[in-house]
């Protein structure tokens, strides 16, 4: 929390105008905070006395304890796409399985698809108690209708106090939907998850991965997140676990009001950023569309995939699904290789969670070396070549 | 057609800098800007109206400033410009936002399409605009990167997934949030510009809505943040040293170290 304090603030004003919020007022002569504190920091540096300061004290809340304790149990949506689970949903119930063994409670998951009798028994070895599976040719593609209708229906049924699902395309589009419905909260894209007693503390980055934020829902139900890949492990499963797998009912009478006719794969294998490994990116510094061809087979000795900024997106080098950064997409992968990349702040807060970085730059001032745990200053295209050479040898 | 478009404020974070030392934006004296997203939902609320006639209005939600973007929002071309903004409203979350917008668009009523940017670049949440669509009661389409069709009564738009594309038929009234491929956000017209300046823009406040005060601001907000910590700081940074190759030869190393290669 920002708070000010009023025994050194002199009234003088200046805080105001630094605020892109208008969240500052005078109040009796001194400046207050209001509730449209978006906790920006902008206001802290602004303050020639240092009135204004940064707190961790909790706000106060109440929780209306005796309707909330009916809801029991984490919940996990498993998604699949084509027949195919996720690892975000595997990783999900890695830590779903924490969190129900931390609040001796049970572990679900909860499967939607057509065909997915096999998909709902794996969900068993990677550690679920119960599988709820709702299965129906009706429901092989995905829609936020569909979706949305069973997912809302058996929340309201079985009340589950959790529901974890991944910040994927189909996640950040039908479960705020839910939430909404069930008018609830959700957290979107948390990187850490925890306890206070039954309440959830949501962790999730902040302005661009500047700030760290707790976020908790302590008076509704279920307490909703979507969680980022990459950010849990996915447990190693074990094919003797048993659980109880129930046959979700499907209404023939969903009213859908979209209808896919047709998804249309990208060309390029190497497009998946949310969900590799080792990411190389490319930036302006490449110079031109065909230099992406060095960083594909960089990527391909690592398995990884192909990024790029936005300077090279819009230059028309590489498609948009590539971009990452703020109007991009936001990676963390285990490994991550900035090539000719400068490292606009718009960059930066799309990757800079990666585990590690390597920066590849010219300019020796270049911001992205600010962010890397390795940085090599020199000519990409005698750096990468170079590379990819050691990299074969010492795998033999 | 009727299209409605929801914008919002966010600081302008283009020319923000680093503070070395403590690794925080500093964001003192930062512009604000319409957001990036919405500015590509503004687009493409003007050229459906130029493909198949119609009128464009934009709502945005904030304090009495956000009327710049909303100036800014009619000299690209949009018609009529609204502000919902109250005290009331503060301390909304996205659920509380989302209610309090779709009343004013039950207000406003009459519409076919709502467009929304995928997400603000402040909190990165993408769902005020799922959520607005369910308390409308209308579909919605999240991540379109383009609309292939547009005729009375029925839509084709392609929906961004991770790996490709969905297409999708949907008809109206339907809510879409849009990426930044589907378009160029056009310049202001300078005409526009003058006129904007003189807009007298309606301010609805919560009496204006047909509102549940449980609903709204920070009452109607489930969620709450509890605090706020810096990042934990990465691993040491280490420099390379010696020619080319040999840094090339130490990265190697490293990285076979940690496992990687």
């Amino acid at each position: 929390m920002i708070r000010v304090k009023k025994e050194i603030c002199t009234g003088c004003e200046v805080c105001i105008s630094s605020c892109p919020y208008s969240a500052i007022e005078m109040v009796e002569g001194k400046a207050f905070i209001t509730e449209i504190c978006n906790l920006c920091r902008a206001c802290l540096s602004s303050c020639p006395e240092g009135a204004i300061i940064e707190t961790e004290e909790s706000p106060e809340f109440r929780v209306q304890s005796s309707e909330l304790s009916q809801y029991r149990g984490v919940w996990v949506f498993a998604e699949q796409r084509r027949g195919k689970l996720q690892d975000i949903s595997l990783e999900l119930l890695g830590e779903g399985r924490r969190l129900a063994d931390t609040l001796s409670t049970e572990l679900s998951a909860v499967i939607i698809g057509s065909n997915i009798k096999k998909e709902a028994e794996t969900l068993i070895d990677y550690g679920a108690d119960k599988v709820f599976v709702a299965d129906d040719p009706s429901l092989s593609d995905f829609h936020d209708d569909s979706y949305g209708h069973i997912l809302s229906e058996l929340i309201e049924k079985e009340k589950p106090e959790i529901l974890l699902s991944g910040a994927t395309s189909i996640g950040r589009s039908f479960i705020p939907k839910v939430a909404a419905r069930l008018k609830t909260g959700l957290t979107a894209d948390c990187t850490g998850l925890d306890f206070d007693g039954r309440i959830l503390h949501q962790i999730r980055p902040a302005f661009g991965g500047n700030i760290m934020a707790v976020v908790i829902c302590p008076n509704r139900r279920p307490q909703m997140a979507t969680v980022r890949p990459k950010v849990f492990k996915k447990p190693v499963p074990e094919k003797s676990r048993k659980g109880k797998i129930i046959k979700v009912l499907v209404p023939d009478n969903i009213p859908l009001r979209t209808k896919t006719l047709e998804f249309v794969k990208d060309l390029t294998s190497t497009v998946n950023i949310s969900e590799a490994d080792v990411i190389i990116a490319g930036g302006r510094g490449l110079g031109e569309a065909r230099n992406f061809r060095l960083l594909e087979e960089l990527a391909e000795v690592f398995g990884g995939a192909i990024g790029a900024s936005r300077a090279a997106v819009d230059a028309g080098w590489i498609s948009y699904p590539h971009q990452i950064g703020q109007t991009g997409r936001t990676v963390s992968p285990k490994l991550y290789i900035a090539c000719g990349i400068s490292g606009a702040v718009q960059h930066l807060v799309g990757m800079q969670s990666s585990d590690i970085i390597v920066a590849i730059n010219k300019d020796p001032d270049a911001p992205i070396f600010k962010v890397a745990t390795y940085g090599i200053v020199g000519d990409i295209f005698e750096i990468l070549p170079l590379l990819i050479k050691k990299i074969k040898e010492v795998r033999g | 057609m009727n299209i409605i478009v929801c914008i919002k404020q966010v600081p302008d974070t283009s020319e923000v800098k680093i503070n070395p030392e403590t690794n925080t934006l500093i964001r003192e004296g930062m512009p604000s800007i319409i957001n990036p997203f919405d500015m590509h939902a503004i687009e493409e609320g003007i050229r459906i109206k130029e493909k198949v006639g119609g009128k464009v209005t934009a709502l945005s939600m904030g304090p009495p400033q956000a009327m710049e973007a909303l100036r800014e929002a009619f000299s690209m071309g949009v018609d009529e410009v609204f502000l919902i903004s109250d005290r009331a409203f503060a301390g909304s979350d996205t659920l509380a936002t989302s209610y309090t917008l779709s009343k004013a668009i039950e207000k406003l009523g009459g519409y076919d399409i709502i467009l929304c940017g995928k997400q603000a670049i402040d909190g990165d949440t993408a769902q005020v605009g799922p959520e607005l669509a369910e308390h409308l009661g209308i579909p919605f389409v999240t991540s379109v990167k383009k609309i292939d069709e547009i005729k009375e009564g029925y839509l084709r738009v392609h929906r961004m997934m991770e790996d490709g594309y969905d297409v999708i038929e949907t008809r109206p009234p339907v809510l879409l949030t849009v990426v930044k491929e589907i378009n160029e956000p056009r310049p202001p017209s300078l005409k526009r510009k003058m006129q904007a300046k003189n807009l007298q823009i309606p301010v609805w406040k919560k009496e204006d809505l047909n509102i549940d005060e449980e609903r709204i601001g920070l009452k109607g907000s489930p969620t709450q943040v509890l605090r706020i910590f810096p990042p934990a700081t990465k691993g040491e940074r280490k420099i390379l040293q010696g020619n080319l190759e040999e840094q090339v030869d130490r990265l190697v190393k490293e990285l076979k170290g940690l496992g990687i290669v």
